[in-house]
């Protein structure tokens, strides 16, 4: 059963990174708007730092660099469900759902090659960060912190938008995939510190559950971690309760035929 | 005053395409007024970059070619208001219903307000478009929005009416329909319709005349009588009772013509020498020999075979290697 | 322009804003997303107006001049997109066909869009009203924003008109898209640029034309009446329609090779 599962979605997965290294464009969308935000942020607003109150360690390089490397993450899981969706317009999910003797896997598969897909993306920005001066203050732990707390937002991207392509199953549904995790970023502290937000956007930033993970990101960047626990328990639960929806979303696809 | 010439003469038309292969290579070809002229050809043989070049939308690389009395070159303008077409595509705004389309196409036209309305019910009357007249062209079906399309192509009564494909993709039944509004054209209204097609049968039914184009080159034209008793006769085909007999029953059909391809497994075929029915002496030869058949068939000579005797290749599935350049290439 | 062109460029203004119109998603997201980036930019960087030399104590006011912007961008989208479509389904063929001149089918997308893009301004403005901003150039000064609205997004357009004719796919057209934000995004949409510390940024705001554009609309918002930002920003809107309307029927030329 685990080795069918296994199998299923290391098929589906090198098929997904096949097509994009034949296709490098496809990595475009997911590079080209976390890069664009970068610069405009970094660059565009780095006099934010000198607002009374801005307590974080380091410079204001590193603190957008966090926000855009979780951005990269979601959006690069998004994007895969863009694939996803097209799949199923093209009837090639039907074959695939035809052979997978654990269609399961199938979603594996899809998360896998998103997060290798990411893992490009994210070193390309990373790069980036690296060549415009950023420094980053935390050991190599909260590196490994920095990037697994990371690969958990794409894992839930990834989920998040199979589970809307495998109910809608057509690429109309982008807007749907996007809109939601667009709405998740950006509730969250992007350009100032949770403690500098006023009224509704600090409320709404609260409860965020992006706002914990964003804040443990920039403990590590900064090197003194924060949060850590609630972090990753924030994480693991939203990557099982996107897993739960991309499962059912399986599901309804193949009660759907 | 001079009766209107709709007739289309095109003289050593030729297109190429940059990085493409040369679509169109050097047709000659006349169409008289009110005649359907059937454009046969098998996918990418260039009958729609003809189309195209003779609709005004792609200039040629060289030859000379008038619509309606008109050189399409230098007379764009005054072509365009003597033709109608229905190209390929049935290129349709999906958003739009039938009756905003076909205001629109005579808005361009410059059809005035109550000779639209009125010009708009008639053609949705005449395509049976009435009732679906105010939906959206994206719920129509295949068949639906060739009729539009024709409907469209005749907003301004044009002379001569170019339809490239006008039935690929259709039910028979929609087939039929299409076919006999082209019919009434030509026969009650006068309009030259130039028609290409892939499907035998079309060209067949419909065109008083046929060209068939290969690679950008015309290799037959004529009726489609004369095209078929030109190029081919019958064909005899035999299935033996006895499958160790099919040696003899071949050798004496060999005295009848030329031995071909069956079109059935196990039999044996024979393109007849002479066009006259031998049928009885071919009977009497095979009993003859003591030899039992179980099924005997004469094929009359399609268009099918006619491309065949001029190209070595049967129609259906002979898309050309060159596939039709993409007129989107910009010209040499 | 004479009565023919005039119904000519009428009808396909009309197909242009009706289509536009009957694709919900179309219309909702151009409206709703300027909305909700000022939203979480005016609450996200409140605290930029503590910075000594911000021109106002409302980042909402000071933002208030980016979804006109964003509308413009989203009228090149539908413009581009909207002929793209047509180039690829053979309609443009269809237009072609009729006596139609060219330049009708330009002005003719590019009006509904326009029509549409003065909608969005006006919802913009409501927005700012209900969220109480006030302009500081009154009531003359809403007429004139709508005006620089309806220009800004006629230039846009014309640049995705361009894009569509040139390349005839809706795939190019959404390739290109990206290409206007790094202009909005590198400019002073966020900040002034006299209060941007990172050299190359800064440089590159004050070469982007669409920080002009921003400036002046913002000028109307939060200034009143500065002649210098006006004219600034009324001329790059002008320089940018002049260029995209010379590209586009350059290439309309190209495209519809008709003799």
């Amino acid at each position: 059963m685990l080795r069918d599962t296994f199998a299923v979605a290391r098929g589906v997965a090198w098929r997904q990174l096949h097509n994009a290294v034949l296709n490098p464009a496809v990595f475009f969308p997911s590079l080209a708007f976390p890069l664009l935000n970068f610069a405009a942020f970094a660059g565009g607003l780095a006099r934010v730092r000198e607002v009374p109150g801005f307590d974080f360690a380091g410079s204001y390089t590193a603190f957008t660099y966090v926000f855009i490397l979780l951005q990269s993450a979601a959006f690069s899981g998004v994007f895969s469900g863009f694939g996803v969706a097209r799949d199923f317009e093209t009837g090639f999910t039907r074959r695939l759902m035809l052979i997978a003797p654990n269609r399961s896997g199938l979603v594996l598969g899809y998360a896998l090659a998103s997060a290798t897909r990411w893992l490009i993306t994210g070193s390309i920005v990373t790069a980036v960060a690296f060549a415009v001066g950023m420094r980053i203050d935390g050991n190599g732990v909260d590196l490994f912190g920095l990037y697994t707390l990371a690969l958990l937002v794409n894992f839930a991207g990834t989920l998040w938008s199979t589970g809307v392509a495998m109910r809608v199953r057509s690429q109309q549904a982008g807007p749907l995939m996007q809109m939601p995790v667009f709405l998740v970023l950006f509730f969250a502290p992007v350009y100032v510190p949770l403690a500098l937000l006023k009224g509704w956007i600090h409320a709404v930033a609260t409860v965020n559950p992006l706002t914990p993970l964003l804040e443990a990101e920039r403990g590590f960047v900064s090197g003194a971690p924060a949060h850590v626990a609630v972090a990753y328990a924030v994480g693991a639960a939203l990557v099982a309760a996107f897993g739960l929806w991309a499962i059912r979303g399986l599901r309804k696809a193949e009660a759907a035929g | 005053m001079q009766a209107p010439d709709n007739s289309i003469e095109v003289e050593g038309l030729v297109r190429e395409f940059k990085k493409g292969p040369r679509a169109v290579d050097g047709i000659d070809l006349h169409v008289d007024p009110g005649e359907i002229y059937g454009f046969l050809g098998p996918n990418g043989a260039g009958k729609s970059t003809t189309v195209l070049m003779l609709t005004t939308l792609l200039p040629p690389t060289a030859g000379t070619a008038r619509v309606a009395g008109f050189d399409v070159v230098r007379e764009g303008p005054k072509v365009r208001k003597a033709i109608g077409a229905a190209l390929q595509e049935a290129a349709l705004d999906p958003l739009l219903t039938g009756r905003e389309h076909l205001r629109l196409q005579m808005a361009m036209h410059g059809i005035g307000g109550d000779e639209r309305r009125r010009r708009a019910d008639e053609l949705l009357e005449r395509v049976g478009l009435t009732d679906a007249a105010d939906r959206k062209v994206k719920g129509y079906s295949g068949g639906m929005k060739r009729r539009l399309d024709l409907a469209l192509a005749l907003v301004h009564r044009p002379r001569v009416l170019f339809l490239d494909e006008p039935t690929t993709g259709l039910d028979p039944q929609s087939r039929a329909a299409l076919w006999e509004e082209v019919e009434r054209l030509a026969r009650d209204e006068g309009v030259t319709v130039f028609l290409t097609t892939q499907y035998l049968e079309e060209a067949d039914v419909l065109a008083a005349r046929v060209g068939i184009i290969d690679q950008g080159r015309i290799v037959a034209e004529g009726t489609p009588e004369e095209l078929k008793a030109e190029f081919s006769s019958s064909t005899i085909e035999a299935l033996p009772a006895n499958v160790e007999e099919k040696g003899a029953v071949a050798s004496v059909l060999e005295r009848f013509g030329a031995r071909t391809t069956g079109f059935s497994p196990g039999t044996v075929a024979v393109q007849l020498a002479s066009s006259d029915g031998r049928l009885t002496e071919i009977v009497r030869a095979l009993d003859a020999e003591g030899l039992r058949i179980a099924h005997l068939q004469i094929h009359e000579p399609t268009l099918d075979d006619v491309f065949l005797a001029k190209t070595g290749r049967h129609l259906e599935g002979a898309e050309s290697e060159d596939a039709e350049a993409d007129p989107e290439l910009v010209a040499t | 322009m004479t009565s023919a062109l005039a119904v000519q460029v009428g009808y396909l203004a009309r197909r242009s804003a009706v289509r536009t119109l009957r694709q919900p998603a179309g219309v909702v997201f151009p409206l709703l997303f300027p909305v909700l980036l000022l939203a979480v930019n005016a609450g996200g960087l409140r605290a930029e107006t503590k910075l000594p030399g911000f021109p106002t104590d409302s980042f909402l006011a000071f933002a208030l001049a980016v979804p006109f912007i964003q509308g413009g961008l989203f009228a090149t989208g539908n413009a581009g997109i909207d002929i793209a479509k047509d180039v690829q389904t053979g309609f443009l063929n269809r237009l072609a066909l009729t006596p139609m001149r060219g330049i009708a089918l330009i002005l003719g997308e590019i009006g509904g869009v326009m029509a549409l893009a003065v909608v969005q301004a006006l919802f913009y403005l409501c927005i700012g009203l209900v969220f109480g901003v006030r302009l500081a150039s009154g009531v003359g000064g809403a007429f004139v924003l709508l005006l620089l609205a309806a220009l800004i997004a006629l230039g846009f357009a014309t640049f995705g008109a361009f894009a569509a004719l040139r390349t005839g796919s809706t795939e190019a057209v959404n390739g290109i898209f990206p290409v206007f934000f790094v202009f909005l995004f590198i400019s002073s949409m966020n900040i002034p640029r006299d209060l941007m510390s990172v050299t190359w940024f800064r440089w590159f705001a004050t070469i982007n034309p669409v920080s002009y554009l921003i400036e002046a609309v913002r000028s109307l918002v939060i200034v009143g009446w500065d002649a210098e930002a006006l004219v600034l920003g009324f001329g790059c809107a002008i320089l940018i329609i002049v260029a995209g309307f010379a590209l586009s029927v350059a290439a309309l030329r190209e495209r519809m090779s008709r003799t």
